[in-house]
């Protein structure tokens, strides 16, 4: 077997992930599939109105992992479960909790795709003679060998298929990650890649796209927060506080800022003639404001700890597309070097809730450019 | 590609002669035991002759010997079949989970469990278990060999114990099996339990030692198999694969094959602590060694996530096991090795070897040119490599 050319495939158990082992192995290539046990889903199962049994289609899910296994089997490739629940635990889960308990909206995957499925499995990877790494996500990258004054460099493109693009929770690959990676679905749509999984009589053709957090069984985020603090011996800091209208009126109070994110409309506990929604959370003064839809829109932005794809790194102002949430159309904005690994983001028009958080990603047509957290 | 197997403690592959033993019970003396015709004569002579061989491999009477599917069996059956409500029991933190999750169960119908904690040789003292005996303590529990570091247990001077307090004593020696010679009044325990397929047997099949008088109540109930001690229909191919592969084993014992393998292991040993920053788990208390079964290595690589070296040493062809497989097959650091003492990075970092008593020197060399290599290649790339030695 020749080393360099064993590729590793992340596999979830879903049909993304197991429709490029599929692929792969039948283009010849030397496959070993990998499946990173992430969070014990049984950790903190009937603790505050967590589901007790786990419903498949979360990764780490025992039927997932099960899924994967009868894939691997079934193309007769090596498959290994790695053991990662310390890091994920570290770089995602800690992460996600303090950033909720100090009033912002975390994003996990992001975090769990640069710690753990691209840092993490690369080194595992080249650790059993993997060079490179193959995952299902969809998106397209490609080495351009004329950027960088002819040093060439490896650019993230949206995939075929845009209601399945995974771009925006790419952003923080890097050169050297993106040079070891393989994103084989890019260039098919959903429905193709189906299709594959059903040529290559993969059982789980049908399987249902997972939508929620991996870790939160249930989709409550809430209800973690309170178990896994109450697991962890911990307490949640005392966040209650005003809650005011823009213009400062004070119109009731709340228990804590974490049951809160800029846009949220419903469970605010005060009642108004007009639909109100969280405009800012402040996690000084524990003030959370609120107000009318119109008022959510915001002009600009500013976001830190970027990462560059397309570009080394931005030096004067640049007319991007700004993608603010998963499910955001990227608007046109200009974007502008504002300090020491911070930009402002200045949109053509207003965009409704921007939040905290979460990560702004910049398009040029289809390539990333780059991205950063909002702050 | 070669392929070396040394996962011995995790199963073992039949013997031609065991498997040869079986072979006319699947289809051509296929009899029910308890049948009174022809067929189910010759499947009850068949469980009867096994269950003599099985007599002289406990060192006990044929009565004494029942069947079972195994060593998950036969613990459950020890710690569910003797305990009540009220009682206590004691056992260790390295047993098998067949132990400690039958004794989590435990709890629920009101029944305290102490755990007793090995000293860092990985021994557990009697003086320990003698500790924790309280007035309503009915059964001690204790692995005769630890599958991971393969540390063989003081279960005599716990037998004295448990005679001298009249406590019933189970022994869980499926990893012992085979690997030394048993006799059932020395070990002065009431329950012991194996299981075939740690010992070149067939797997699903395993026997129990119980002593006459011990009230052990059955597991499973039904029909009056094994003197009402273990219902359900004989498995007839199984109990012959089972006493064959205790009959070679004792053949094994006497003919000086268990002492090759002593020497092969600790020259696998010798040879990967040829490494730096390398070591033993469970080799010396002090500077005196520790008695172990003559099979099994327990090592810790510096700088190193035993995981990530178990599956690059099986792409190049070598089978062996770290820690213990969780739900989803991936790998938890061992629970024997923390309750030694070892922090979690080197219980991770610390790998099983056990060697079937059909490896050659062939075998040993090959896994002694494969390790380093992957040792060496792993370091180079972790990141733990920033860490400090020793």
């Amino acid at each position: 077997m020749n080393e360099n050319a064993t590729i590793a495939v992340a596999m979830s158990g879903g049909v993304d992930s197991s429709a490029v082992a599929a692929m792969l192995a039948h283009e010849g290539d030397a496959v070993v599939g990998l499946t990173l046990q992430l969070w014990d889903q049984t950790r903190l199962a009937g603790k505050h109105g967590i589901p007790d049994a786990p419903k498949a289609g979360r990764c780490c899910s025992l039927d997932d992992v099960y899924d994967a296994r009868r894939v691997a089997e079934h193309l007769g490739i090596p498959y290994y479960v790695v053991n990662q629940q310390d890091r994920f635990e570290q770089d995602v889960v800690r992460p996600f909790v303090s950033e909720y308990l100090a009033g912002r909206t975390p994003i996990p995957c992001s975090l769990c795709n640069n710690h753990l499925k691209f840092d993490q499995l690369l080194q595992t990877a080249r650790s059993i003679g993997a060079d490179r790494i193959a995952t299902g996500h969809y998106a397209v990258n490609e080495f351009d060998p004329n950027r960088d004054f002819g040093r060439g460099r490896w650019i993230l493109k949206r995939p075929a298929d845009l209601a399945k693009d995974q771009t925006y929770f790419l952003f923080g690959l890097t050169q050297a990650q993106l040079a070891r990676t393989l994103f084989p679905l890019g260039h098919l749509t959903k429905p193709e890649v189906r299709e594959v999984a059903r040529k290559r009589g993969l059982a789980l053709a049908e399987k249902p796209d997972s939508q929620e957090i991996c870790f939160i069984p249930g989709g409550d985020y809430k209800q973690f927060l309170t178990a896994y603090l109450e697991e962890q011996g911990e307490r949640a800091p005392e966040t209650a506080g005003e809650l005011v209208a823009s213009n400062g009126e004070v119109l009731g109070r709340h228990e804590a800022i974490s049951n809160f994110t800029v846009g949220q409309r419903k469970g605010l506990g005060v009642s108004s003639p007009s639909p109100l929604y969280v405009l800012n959370i402040d996690p000084a003064s524990h003030r959370v404001t609120v107000g009318a839809d119109a008022e959510l829109a915001t002009r600009s932005l500013r976001a830190r700890q970027l990462n560059w794809i397309s570009i080394p790194e931005l030096t004067a102002p640049m007319r991007v597309r700004a993608k603010i949430r998963h499910r955001h159309e990227p608007a046109w904005a200009t974007l502008a070097p504002a300090g020491p690994d911070e930009v402002i983001v200045t949109f053509d028009e207003p965009q409704r809730a921007v939040t905290p958080g979460q990560s702004a990603v910049f398009y040029d047509g289809v390539e990333v450019v780059g991205g950063g957290w909002i702050i | 590609m070669r392929r070396v197997y040394m996962d011995g403690n995790a199963t073992t592959p039949l013997l031609p002669e065991v498997m040869e033993a079986m072979r006319p019970y699947w289809m051509e003396h296929f009899g029910n035991a308890s049948s009174i015709h022809l067929h189910g004569q010759q499947a009850h002579t068949a469980v009867n002759r096994a269950r003599e061989t099985m007599a002289e491999f406990f060192g006990c009477r044929e009565a004494e010997v029942v069947f079972n599917s195994g060593g998950t069996e036969g613990d459950n059956t020890a710690i569910f079949g003797l305990l009540h409500p009220g009682d206590h029991f004691i056992t260790t933190s390295i047993e098998h989970s067949a132990i400690l999750e039958a004794a989590k169960r435990l709890a629920r119908n009101n029944i305290e469990t102490t755990f007793v904690a090995p000293e860092p040789s990985g021994l557990i003292d009697p003086m320990d278990i003698r500790r924790a005996i309280r007035p309503e303590t009915r059964l001690i529990s204790v692995m005769l060999a630890n599958n991971e570091t393969g540390v063989l247990q003081p279960v005599e001077a716990i037998g004295k114990i448990a005679a001298e307090t009249g406590i019933f004593f189970h022994i869980d020696a499926v990893q012992g099996a085979g690997k030394i010679e048993f006799d059932m009044r020395r070990f002065g325990c009431h329950l012991c339990s194996i299981s075939a397929h740690k010992m070149h047997g067939p797997k699903g099949i395993g026997a129990m030692f119980v002593r006459r008088g011990t009230p052990v109540e059955p597991l499973l109930v039904g029909g009056s198999h094994e003197r009402r001690q273990r219902a359900g229909t004989e498995n007839v191919p199984g109990i012959v694969g089972l006493a064959k592969a205790a009959e070679l084993a004792m053949h094994s014992l006497a003919d000086g094959t268990i002492d090759r393998l002593a020497t092969m292991r600790n020259w696998l040993e010798e040879g990967i602590l040829q490494m730096y920053g390398t070591g033993v788990n469970g080799a010396r208390d002090g500077d005196q060694p520790v008695p172990r079964v003559a099979n099994t290595t327990n090592i810790w690589f510096d700088q190193l996530e035993g995981e990530a070296l178990v599956i690059a040493l099986d792409l190049k062809g070598v089978s062996i096991s770290g820690g213990s497989a969780c739900h989803s097959g991936a790998t938890e650091p061992s629970h024997v090795l923390m309750a030694m003492g070892l922090d979690k990075t080197r219980a991770r970092a610390s790998l099983r070897f056990s060697l079937l008593k059909t490896a050659t020197g062939a075998d040993v060399d090959h896994v002694l040119q494969v390790v380093p290599q992957a040792v060496e290649h792993l370091r180079a790339l972790s990141p733990v490599a920033v860490g400090t030695l020793g």
